[in-house]
């Protein structure tokens, strides 16, 4: 193994690896003395990588799957408030809001990414979307849910993470999102009948237990009421597959 | 029933004083004597108790078993004793919350098991339950921020199956904080209002437990107190 070829290869891709590899050098010397030095460099590597690579661009995948999900929502509600005769003179203030906090997310995920976020997709939307209200209304409402369970989704991805917090910040701001859009249709705030729609956004959404805990047995509440308490998440190949027909 | 419950301000104050220092210098067994001394160990009527929230996970999901029970007593009393004038939307709306948050209460205390906090004993004189602007005006407070505390609690968790636990329940939090801005404000930005989310960046607060508990703790009669919270 050439050590020195791995390292100016890491360090071409990450300046900082200079200063990473020198601490970890130091802990090791520290702790294991010089006789064990020439073992223990192969996991000095490990774990610089680790530390390098492992987490950092985890965190980088997460913050870009949940950019280009901000990308798609932006745009769509750049297009919807845009359109004329589409969203009524009385929903306009909803809609202006959603789509300005939309906007921000971009901004804030674009800042937080810097030069490794992904650029903007170019999306496309059914003939319908932008002319007919119940149609952008539906789109609308699949988007915020889905923007919610995918977010859970990857709450776990970030344990432990500076960035988790805001991450749950945009969460719970595309949950009222979504709770607002799903009153304007007539439906509850809350995820609640087992056959909503679409379905892909809604699969998995039915259960009635957590955590090993049967909630209708424990609490005498009816299944809807247990359904709706709870969000589930959702993983990344599901919500790729549901955001798949507008990239 | 209201003025025989009502703790003896003086009297508190200066157990609560005596609990701080105490909690100080001493281990739990030497509070223990101390208390067996100098105070009588059955509560006076009235007497206000003092429950701590514990530490690591289990403490993170007492505070959370705090607050549900809070939400959950609140709208409990929002159904049994309704403000004039409410509509059958609006009962129908607060009765569905009511469920989710003794769902969510129940679900804790579950969970928890013998680690569980005991059950709180709520203060609510200072919300008039005949009026609706009262009642609706507690309740965005509570959903806010019930929002706010698991935003704020989820950097403090260990176990990635707790903190997923607390994303399925935030989320719902947020769309009850939605729909009560909405009874309130209809057909306006209030759902999610510039005065919650941060127009800047379009952020929900998140509040750390030593910024929320004391928030809470004015509709909380027994002392919450949370020290041992991983921070």
């Amino acid at each position: 193994m050439d050590l020195l070829k791995i390292f100016n290869d890491i360090e071409a891709i990450d300046g900082d690896a200079a200063n990473r590899l020198s601490y970890y050098s130091r802990r090791s010397l520290l702790r294991l003395g010089k006789k064990t030095l020439a073992v223990s460099a192969p996991m000095v590597m490990a774990s610089v990588l680790n530390e390098a690579y492992g987490q950092t661009s985890s965190v980088q995948d997460v913050l870009n799957f949940a950019l280009t999900l901000e990308y798609l929502e932006d745009d769509y509600y750049q297009k919807g408030n845009a359109a004329a005769n589409l969203i009524p003179a009385a929903d306009k203030a909803i809609f202006t809001q959603i789509g300005k906090h939309e906007t921000a997310h971009v901004a804030l995920l674009r800042g937080a990414l810097g030069a490794a976020a992904v650029a903007k997709p170019t999306f496309k939307y059914a003939a319908n979307t932008f002319t007919d209200y119940q149609t952008f209304l539906l789109l609308a409402q699949a988007f915020e849910d889905t923007g919610v369970r995918a977010y859970k989704g990857q709450a776990g991805n970030l344990l432990g993470q500076d960035v988790l917090t805001t991450a749950l910040q945009i969460h719970s701001v595309e949950a009222r999102h979504a709770s607002e859009v799903r009153r304007l249709r007539g439906l509850r705030g809350w995820i609640s009948a087992t056959d909503e729609a679409p379905a892909a956004v809604y699969a998995g959404e039915a259960v009635t237990s957590q955590a090993g805990v049967d909630l209708v047995a424990l609490t005498g509440k009816s299944a809807d009421r247990v359904r709706e308490a709870f969000d589930e998440p959702l993983d990344r190949a599901a919500v790729l597959a549901i955001v798949q027909p507008y990239l | 029933m209201k003025n025989i419950q009502k703790p003896r301000p003086v009297e508190s104050a200066n157990r609560r004083l005596f609990l701080r220092y105490a909690g100080v210098a001493t281990g739990a067994l030497v509070l223990q004597s101390c208390l067996d001394k100098d105070f009588k160990t059955t509560p006076l009527p009235g007497e206000v108790q003092t429950v701590d929230l514990g530490t690591g996970d289990v403490g993170i999901l007492n505070y959370a078993y705090a607050l549900e029970q809070l939400e959950a007593a609140f709208y409990t009393q929002v159904i049994n004793t309704p403000y004039s004038g409410i509509t059958d939307v609006e009962r129908t709306l607060l009765t569905e919350i009511r469920d989710h948050e003794i769902i969510h209460r129940d679900f804790f205390k579950a969970a928890l098991g013998t680690n569980a906090i005991p059950a709180l004993e709520v203060n609510f004189t200072a919300i008039n339950f005949g009026d609706r602007a009262s009642v609706l005006g507690t309740a965005k407070t509570f959903e806010d921020l019930g929002v706010s505390a698991y935003n704020g609690a989820g950097k403090l968790i260990k176990d990635v199956n707790y903190l997923l636990l607390a994303g399925k329940i935030v989320s719902v939090e947020a769309r009850h904080a939605a729909a009560i801005r909405s009874l309130l404000s209809p057909k306006t930005a209030s759902f999610a209002g510039d005065d919650i989310v941060t127009p800047a960046n379009g952020l929900d607060p998140a509040q750390a437990p030593s910024v929320i508990l004391p928030l809470a703790q004015p509709f909380v009669r027994t002392i919450i107190t949370a020290n041992n919270l991983p921070k």
